[in-house]
């Protein structure tokens, strides 16, 4: 087993130049995306099959007339859950967790069942309808085996994405926030220490998670949180029904048990 | 009431008529069941026809499930771990995986039941199956029923529970689907078997039974429509407002009218437990009303109450 790997990405260093995006889709040849106007720098929309990172602009107004939009930017990307709601449900094992501890769909086996992407609480998992299958980062799987670092912290020209062993990185992000709340940035978090057992790929942030839309922590729940209730439930209204069918199909004495036709 | 930023599934037509039908076929082979544990002998043909709804419904499932996959010849990795740890594929925590081999060892006991339906009903005289039709005499028989319709109550429940093992909005909030889509299965299931019974000579003595049993199922069904509603809290405008409130209002036709139509039968033409043979004239038009419309109602409701709830969450 090797050592677990992570991305560190610091929102405060983003410049929103989208060399992250370039590179991802370099290296992993995903297609271009249709050309649309957006109103905002944001041209990208949302990860998906094809956009495996995305520069999320968060734009919020303010009350100084000579800037009136502030911009925050994450790079975005699949978190690689310690506990992954995707690879939980995946029926076909198709969804594994790799020698890196990152979590890998295996296009061979996928069969296309969408399991993964109602599970996933990022929105990370797409739709490929060319090849049938559920596709996202593979945390540059093929880079790891090779020693190479994964293109998009290989490209980042600010070090906002920093790649390297997990344990390393979560130092590096305590003191980064230690740093920047010493600077007076009061409203800089971590967001990825907690939620599903600890991201794999975690945030510095300034805004509230769900300005980039990463559910809060208490929201950051695992889909089979819903088995027992659900079955449970499930089982209760059988045994009403049963005692129901019981009521409605009992002998009434109108009929004596007969033998069945021959 | 959990946040929400997660990617729709895109699950929609084909999904929708595995719900409807699974509901059907799942809740065909219970009443069948019922009808034998607790109903007299006079209720056996009706119990047959159930029998003989559910299997050819439940044919038509694994169609629709593996037209819905991306990689369709790939189906039965659902079931074999085609990955280097080989193996079979089989994961009890993921309803999808669960309901894969659900749907097989369901498909067992309805074809099987289908078989010993059509030789008990002397429908065919395959010389093979003829002692097929004398199993249900056994308390093997019996204890087959029993099983088989254990596996009908989870293939009618658990695509409601798949819903919520999810992190879709409406879906994952509630706990609520599985039983609902059950009762709904079974009210949609009474009907089906009504339509059948309706003209059937052996079997119209059952009818009577039927309506009764499907008012239960569809107070059942209002009572879990309400507790799901109330549970969603904030997000019930999801399923109610916009366009879908036209969907709810064919759950409220497919659930209240037929409830108003089955809850006072003698006003209707239905006097005695043994049905409405017999009735002429007025009488017998409203049996035929109560016969025809009250089960059609259901089963558009039965449609309705899935439609609202796979596409909504996803819109």
């Amino acid at each position: 087993m090797a050592e677990p790997v992570g991305f560190f990405t610091d929102t405060t260093l983003c410049i929103g130049c989208k060399a992250c995006e370039v590179a991802c889709k370099e290296w992993n040849q995903l297609p271009n995306n249709p050309l649309e106007f957006r109103n905002s720098y944001d041209n990208t929309g949302q990860l998906d099959h094809a956009n495996w990172r995305h520069v999320r602009f968060v734009e919020t107004t303010t009350s100084n007339p000579d800037k009136p939009v502030a911009w925050s930017m994450m790079s975005d990307v699949c978190k690689h859950c310690a506990n992954a709601s995707c690879l939980e449900v995946c029926p076909t094992n198709a969804i594994i967790r790799t020698e890196y501890d990152t979590v890998f769909i295996q296009q061979d086996v996928c069969n296309g069942c969408r399991d993964c992407i109602s599970a996933c609480p990022y929105g990370v998992i797409g739709f490929n309808s060319n090849t049938g299958t559920a596709q996202k980062c593979t945390f540059c799987y093929d880079r790891l085996q090779n020693n190479l670092k994964p293109a998009c912290a290989t490209a980042c020209p600010t070090q906002s994405i920093k790649f390297g062993p997990l344990a390393e990185l979560r130092q590096t992000a305590a003191q980064r926030l230690s740093t920047l709340q010493a600077q007076g940035v009061s409203n800089a978090s971590i967001y990825g220490d907690k939620e599903y057992g600890g991201l794999h790929a975690f945030f510095l942030i300034t805004e509230k998670p769900e300005a980039y839309k990463l559910p809060a922590t208490q929201s950051a729940v695992l889909p089979s949180r819903n088995n027992l209730p659900g079955y449970v439930g499930a089982v209760v209204t059988a045994i009403v029904a049963g005692i129901a069918g019981l009521i409605a199909f009992r002998r009434r004495g109108d009929a004596p048990p007969e033998a069945p036709p021959a | 009431m959990n946040e929400h930023f997660v990617a729709a599934p895109n699950w929609t037509w084909f999904i929708l008529l595995y719900f409807f039908l699974a509901g059907l076929s799942g809740g065909s082979f219970v009443i069948g069941t019922l009808l034998r544990l607790f109903g007299t002998a006079a209720d056996w043909a009706a119990s047959r026809l159930a029998f003989l709804i559910s299997f050819p419904l439940l044919i038509l499932c694994p169609i629709l499930l593996t037209l819905d996959l991306g990689k369709p010849l790939d189906f039965w990795h659902m079931l074999v771990n085609t990955g280097p740890d080989g193996g079979v594929s089989f994961k009890p925590w993921s309803p999808m995986s669960l309901g894969a081999w659900g749907l097989l060892l369901f498909g067992i006991f309805s074809f099987v039941m289908f078989v010993v339906a059509l030789a008990e009903g002397n429908y065919v005289r395959w010389r093979a199956i003829e002692p097929a039709g004398r199993l249900l005499s056994h308390i093997a028989g019996m204890i087959f029923m029993v099983i088989g319709s254990v596996f009908g109550i989870f293939i009618a429940a658990y695509t409601g529970v798949l819903l919520a093992v999810s992190n879709q909005p409406v879906w994952s909030d509630t706990w609520s689907l599985g039983a609902l889509f059950l009762a709904s299965g079974l009210s949609g299931a009474a009907a089906t078997v009504m339509l059948f019974t309706h003209r059937h000579r052996e079997a119209v003595v059952t009818h009577s039974k039927l309506i009764e049993a499907d008012r239960y199922f569809i107070i059942l069904e209002l009572v879990l429509i309400v507790l799901f509603l109330v549970g969603l809290g904030g997000l019930v405008s999801t399923v109610l407002g916009g366009g879908w409130i036209v969907l709810w209002i064919v759950v409220l036709i497919g659930t209240l009218i037929p409830l108003a139509m089955e809850w006072r039968p003698q006003l209707l033409g239905i006097r005695t437990a043994s049905g409405p043979r017999g009735t002429t004239g007025a009488a017998a038009w409203s049996v035929e009303r109560v016969s025809l419309i009250a089960p059609i109602l259901v089963l558009l409701g039965v449609f309705a109450l899935r439609a609202v709830i796979i596409f909504s969450a996803q819109a």
